[in-house]
């Protein structure tokens, strides 16, 4: 379910829902089976040529698909936040340097900033954002020990900081405190939180298999 | 960004004829989409090469190694027949960037990537590298440009993996047209015929590349010694080098049998230092000859008002590159 969704379950109109609910553009939710004439169209490749208006491309993000109309130069990032409201992934430096739009492309992290839609679509990889882990109920462990190690101040990069900390432990469930920090080299912390991140990843590791 | 066409081809020749002067082509695309950002890149259609198959493959043979364009970084580092056997390209590899740039970067992106000078980066500064009449790193803020190679323009080559690639004698195969624009024409050179330096090229790249040429693959042959890829960087992470150097050397009986060294950081091409080799060659492996390969390492050096620290610092990397390769088991005498 999305967090869209589960905010208008809740039936209480919060700010981030309303921002979020205003915003939106068309992003409809695609079945996620090819038909017949899509499956022997990928198998007889031609040279495509499109835009630079708008494209029909399918994103697949969080287990679903979503079909929507981009032009090619808009991000990963804006599609997500902009068009499908998944606003987990942050917009800050919008140059690949900052983290806080890191999203797992095919499992392994990377800028959604640094990604065009049209490319991650045409090369059909999954999304997944932090919108796929724990609900604000039901925190899941890596999310647990942030909150426990008040591993947040701002909490403007704590999304970016948790899909690269999840992508580590899934490969790495016990990983060294040296491990720990080389791969959260790539997301900046501008409160300086870094003890308590660090601390947050090592605990949920502890904390053993399915903390993430 | 600007608004731009976007092409997916079905094949390499498709891709070769799809780019031109207005074109740009996009591998793993993190300096692509950063030039872009920043407004010096304004192509009217982007070539997405990942679109073409079987660029992305590792193949370990009788020759050598075989390395896809679209290899991406994270894969070069982790693989463990390359750390043990052509380790200087895993080292080079795991120091770009970040984990996010290494999963998405490719190693044909890391070795065409555009000088990190900030005043070519910089939309408001026309200089020379964008067709303007200026180098401002000349009179300006110099501290990070190259000490080598340099004039009409300063910039510092960013690439960490041509260094690497260098010493261990890597070839490049490009792709291009053929005869009379059709077709497709591929060809192999050694990766140190590849680049050029600004008095060479000053605008549109730093390679022999045309703008409908595209880098397909590296070949590595068997190394004939243990290489290593050190690199000094401000930061822990998420830096180009200050000064790196790579080193390939071969041991016998206490003497250096073969060598080859290069640098980066430094120069505004990966810079390969065949003196330094040669002082090496023959010799035995002890201080004095350490001390002539980071002497004759920097001859030539041309620094700026704010680099001169480069010329030592270079020297340092030398140092330590070469008892690195010497001796990869002791990490200690290294940094010593």
């Amino acid at each position: 379910m999305s967090q869209r969704k589960r905010e208008s379950n809740a039936n209480e109109l919060s700010r981030r829902g309303f921002l979020k609910g205003a915003g939106l553009g068309a992003g409809a939710v695609a079945t996620g089976v090819m038909t017949p004439a899509e499956t022997l169209l990928a198998a007889e490749k031609k040279d495509e040529i499109r835009g630079p208006g708008e494209l029909a491309v399918t994103l697949r993000v969080n287990g679903r698909r979503h079909r929507l109309q981009v032009e090619p130069r808009v991000t990963l990032l804006d599609a997500l936040r902009d068009r499908l409201g998944v606003t987990g992934p942050k917009k800050v430096c919008d140059h690949g340097e900052c983290g806080a739009c890191t999203v797992l492309l095919d499992g392994r992290p990377v800028y959604a900033c640094m990604n065009l839609a049209a490319d991650v679509a045409a090369r059909n990889l999954p999304v997944e954002t932090v919108e796929n882990l724990g609900t604000p109920e039901h925190l899941n462990t890596l999310q647990q020990e942030w909150v426990r190690q008040d591993a947040s101040q701002c909490g403007f990069c704590t999304s970016g900081f948790i899909m690269a900390a999840t992508a580590l432990l899934r490969d790495t469930p016990h990983p060294s405190p040296e491990q720990v920090r080389e791969q959260l080299s790539g997301n900046l912390c501008r409160c300086g939180t870094y003890p308590k991140i660090f601390a947050a990843v090592e605990a949920a590791a502890r904390r053993g298999p399915g903390s993430a | 960004m600007n608004r731009f066409e976007w092409m997916e081809p079905a094949s390499l020749e498709s891709a070769v004829h799809g780019l031109g002067p207005r074109a740009r082509l996009l591998a793993g695309g993190v300096d692509l989409l950063g030039e872009m950002k920043d407004h010096i890149a304004l192509p009217e259609r982007v070539v997405n090469l990942k679109s073409v198959s079987g660029l992305d493959a590792i193949e370990i043979g009788d020759h050598g190694l075989r390395l896809g364009a679209l290899v991406t970084l994270d894969r070069l580092a982790a693989h463990p027949q390359i750390r043990h056997r052509w380790r200087a390209i895993a080292e080079a590899a795991s120091s770009v960037g970040t984990p996010q740039i290494r999963n998405q970067g490719t190693l044909g992106g890391n070795l065409c990537q555009r000088p990190r000078c900030w005043y070519f980066r910089s939309e408001e500064h026309k200089c020379l590298k964008k067709g303007g009449d200026i180098c401002f790193a000349v009179a300006g803020e110099n501290k990070y440009h190259a000490i080598l190679g340099g004039g009409p323009a300063f910039y510092a080559h960013p690439s960490d993996l041509a260094p690497a690639l260098l010493v261990l004698n890597a070839q490049v195969r490009i792709a291009g047209p053929g005869p009379r624009g059709r077709g497709l024409r591929l060809r192999t050179l050694p990766l140190a015929e590849f680049y050029r330096t600004p008095a060479q090229r000053l605008v549109g790249g730093e390679t022999l590349l045309s703008d409908q040429e595209i880098v397909t693959e590296i070949l590595v042959p068997e190394p004939f010694g243990d290489s290593t890829y050190l690199k000094f960087r401000e930061r822990l992470s998420h830096d180009w080098a200050m000064a790196a150097c790579a080193a390939q050397i071969q041991i016998s009986a206490g003497h250096i049998k073969r060598a080859q060294l290069a640098l980066g950081g430094v120069a505004t091409i990966p810079w390969p230092v065949p003196a330094a080799a040669r002082a090496l060659a023959g010799q035995p492996l002890n201080q004095a000859t350490i001390e002539a390969a980071a002497h004759v390492a920097v001859a030539g050096a041309q620094p700026l008002r704010q680099n001169w620290y480069k010329i030592q610092l270079t020297q340092t990397m030398v140092r330590r590159a070469i008892r690195q390769a010497a001796f990869p088991e002791k990490a200690d005498f290294v940094s010593a």
